[in-house]
């Protein structure tokens, strides 16, 4: 019951995730047999029956039905303070106890692919560009909700402003934590769509995301990546941890 | 209603392609839909055998929800509409008062309800009226939790996306009931099963003596 789009190439260059869905696989005993392919090393998990190939291109039709539904000066909607929820929940891949901590000293986000100026951004420099916040709901794939404050610069000024193709398809997102994932462009580009310094007015804690985290109301929240260390522009699919593993890769809110 | 000899047709083609395709969706439905609940679940106490859902994770569930949403939303609202154009619910499901309800249940409680073959009692127009709007519900909760940003309005009649969870397992818990008694009316009255494939019924078809056909 496996979707697999393409082998996306941050998977080839990256095991650690390989070894993370190992281990979330063993605590969760909720693996389908196409996942254990991929932990046995066998790469032809794509396709596996008949009922894969149809689920896989409904997946992919329902990308394209969500893009067209996708209505850019759409806002999610907006919330009260009494409403947010702080401490936020914390959820990843790995537990708390594994919380990436990132030193701000040596931070610097790297930008790569179809973007004019490549040159990095301290956290210095972030904090200095024009700040936006709104409170709204982040709705997790597994169904529960929370209610959180979220700030920073509004991402689709950031990449206006570093020269980004924005006729691309995609922007991707290396993670600290070895997360990835990426966001069709129109979604990069929607006025809510924050690379989140703050949480509840407070610098974000590393739990939540330290230094930032690209808060996309209008998506599912693992397609909202922590810890951003690399922000690229493509027009190849770039995938996603759980993307490649089966969840939707467009899943819009 | 055409006749041949005793036989009647009581089931339109467009019906019985809607029903047996919608039986299938909604298993399936209800399968990938009790994983994508158990991932998360809104009620401590309540937790899906895991031999009862579809997709063997929280991917596949949802892999299968989304695929099997096409097919249910689209073969819905066809016969929905056809329904409706024909005439098909003008003459099979109404008139429906409440007093006649209550009248035709009480004589179906009683054993005394007859069985008239191509017309249903009210106790029938009710069930069907019931699941059919259930159906458009569930359906309607479920674009508000799919989308709750882009059909946020639709959202909003649930009372946001939280209420539109709540009303979605609710609507999915009253269609397994109405399945239920669904198929145990029909387990006791077999007659009803062949003309949901054929389409025709005997008009002097026995009844069953004191049993009430309300499947």
């Amino acid at each position: 019951m496996l979707l697999k789009r393409r082998l996306a190439p941050l998977m080839l260059e990256r095991t650690q995730p390989i070894l993370n869905i190992e281990r979330r696989a063993f605590m969760k005993q909720t693996l389908s047999l196409g996942a254990l392919a991929l932990l046995t090393g066998c790469d032809s998990i794509e396709d596996n029956t008949p009922v894969d190939r149809i689920l896989k291109a409904m997946s992919n039709w329902n990308d394209k039905a969500q893009g067209a539904i996708f209505d850019p000066n759409k806002l999610a909607l907006t919330y009260e303070q009494k409403d947010v929820v702080d401490p936020f929940r914390f959820n990843a891949f790995y537990g708390e106890d594994e919380v990436v901590v990132v030193a701000e000293a040596d931070y610097k986000l790297e930008l790569s692919g179809m973007i004019a100026d490549k040159a990095s951004w301290t956290l210095a420099q972030l904090r200095e560009l024009p700040q936006q916040s709104q409170i709204t709901r982040h709705i997790c794939v597994e169904g529960w909700s929370l209610i959180g404050k979220w700030g920073g610069p509004s991402f689709g000024d950031f990449l206006r402003k570093v020269g980004a193709d924005t006729t691309a398809k995609y922007v991707g997102f290396k993670c600290a934590d070895e997360y990835f994932t990426s966001l069709d462009m129109a979604t990069a580009l929607h006025p809510q769509t924050t690379m989140a310094l703050t949480f509840n007015d407070k610098t974000i804690e590393p739990r939540n995301g330290f230094p930032f985290k690209i808060r996309v109301p209008t998506k599912l929240g693992f397609k909202n990546p922590k810890h951003v260390m690399e922000i690229f522009v493509t027009n190849d699919y770039p995938g996603g941890y759980w993307e490649n593993q089966g969840y939707n890769w467009f899943s819009g809110a | 209603m055409s006749k041949i000899g005793d036989k009647i047709k009581i089931h339109p083609l467009y019906v019985r392609i809607f029903h047996w395709i919608n039986a299938v969706a909604m298993v399936l439905m209800i399968m990938s839909g009790w994983q994508i609940y158990n991932a998360s679940p809104l009620f401590e106490w309540l937790e899906f055998p895991r031999s009862l859902t579809l997709g063997g994770w929280l991917g596949g569930g949802l892999q299968f929800h989304f695929a099997v949403m096409w097919v249910f939303v689209i073969n819905l609202l066809i016969y929905f509409f056809v329904s409706i154009l024909s005439g098909h619910y003008r003459r099979s499901m109404f008139p429906v008062t409440p007093m006649s309800i209550l009248r035709d249940l009480g004589k179906a409680l009683r054993g005394r309800l007859p069985h008239d073959v191509g017309h249903y009692n009210s106790v029938q127009k009710i069930s069907y009226i019931g699941v059919i709007v259930l159906m458009l519900t569930v359906f309607l909760s479920g674009l508000a939790i799919w989308k709750s940003v882009q059909f946020q309005t639709i959202g909003l009649l649930f009372g946001g996306y939280e209420g539109a969870r709540l009303v979605h397992f609710i609507c999915m818990s009253l269609i397994c009931a109405f399945i239920v008694m669904h198929l145990v009316l029909v387990a006791i009255v077999p007659s009803t099963f062949i003309p949901m494939i054929t389409g025709w019924a005997r008009k002097s078809a026995p009844v069953e003596k004191g049993v009430d056909h309300v499947a």
